[in-house]
């Protein structure tokens, strides 16, 4: 089973590099972007099973290592 | 003092910690391996010192916040133990939540390795016991994410309980925001956990304390936390 789990900086959290990022595009004349956060993917694969015993543990390793809880988001998303 | 002092792989400041340990206490720490399960038996202060373990990767410190030995450590602390976190040592500190917050890259982007100026806001936690509150010390820095960031609940709760201990200033002791060189919230340096047994630092207060480097500034954290246990012996 593949997986992903996206980890994302929470809203209100600075993101100097994600603002950096937003500059060097305005540079490269890249219009139109107002706002760039910076995240980071994780492409997972996990043994077959259970969906929701799936779902369990790639939360777990979220909320365990994969994402500080204190300044970041994450999504879980199992591929079908 | 029985210090014992934890190493991962990555870490690169493990043996000038040992050096200031020795130097100031008369006593080689024990070094204590990230993979060890427990520290030595007597320890009275553990310290995880500054580096890059496990080469940052994931977030600074997260890693290493996971390893076995941080069990024990966070059991000593628990039982009251004094744990000291320096630079990466900080950052893993958070990671393990044993301190809150955490400790974002530098607001400039950029790593940062000078000396700079702390003001000591409290001298009466075993880790400062050894300045005067108000006195500012010069220590060095090395740091590309020290910009202590953490919810408005969360500062207030540190601010409002004094747990604030170090803080970036002037060298004249002032607040200014050009001296606060990384952007932390408030010119965060350190901060102690509710009890205030546990210390989480960014600057190397370790390399200062031999006068041939200049300044011994850094050795009144390290001489304070002797006396503070000799005194509680």
């Amino acid at each position: 089973m593949k997986a992903q789990v996206t980890v994302t900086l929470k809203s209100g959290i600075l993101d100097p590099q994600g603002k950096a990022i937003e500059g060097a595009l305005k540079s490269l004349g890249v219009g139109g972007v107002t706002s760039v956060r910076q995240g980071k993917v994780f492409d997972i694969e996990i043994a077959d099973g259970d969906r929701a015993d799936a779902e369990a543990k790639l939360k777990e390793a979220a909320e365990k290592l994969l994402a500080n809880t204190v300044i970041e988001n994450y999504r879980v998303e199992i591929e079908s | 003092m029985k210090a014992a002092v934890i190493v991962f792989p990555g870490i690169n400041r493990e043996r000038d910690m040992a050096r200031t340990l020795k130097l100031v206490s008369g006593r080689e720490p024990a070094m204590v391996w990230h993979a060890d399960t427990a520290l030595p038996a007597g320890t009275d202060l553990a310290v995880v010192p500054g580096g890059f373990s496990y080469g940052d990767y994931l977030r600074c410190g997260a890693i290493a916040a996971r390893a076995p030995i941080m069990d024990a450590v966070r059991a000593f602390a628990a039982k009251g133990g004094l744990v000291l976190g320096v630079c990466n040592g900080f950052q893993i500190l958070c990671e393990t939540g044993m301190l809150p917050g955490v400790l974002m890259r530098n607001a400039g982007l950029k790593f940062i390795c000078r000396n700079v100026y702390l003001r000591v806001e409290r001298s009466d936690t075993p880790f400062t016991r050894g300045y005067n509150a108000g006195q500012v010390i010069c220590v060095p820095t090395a740091h590309g994410e020290g910009n202590y960031v953490a919810d408005a609940d969360t500062i207030a709760r540190l601010e409002g309980q004094g747990r604030v201990v170090f803080r970036y200033t002037s060298p004249e002791g002032t607040d200014s925001p050009e001296w606060n060189f990384n952007g932390a919230t408030n010119a965060i340096a350190g901060i102690v956990n509710a009890r205030g047994n546990v210390l989480g630092m960014m600057p190397h207060p370790e390399n200062h304390v031999e006068a041939a480097l200049g300044t011994t500034d850094g050795r009144g954290l390290f001489q304070g936390l002797v006396d503070h246990l000799a005194a509680a012996a």
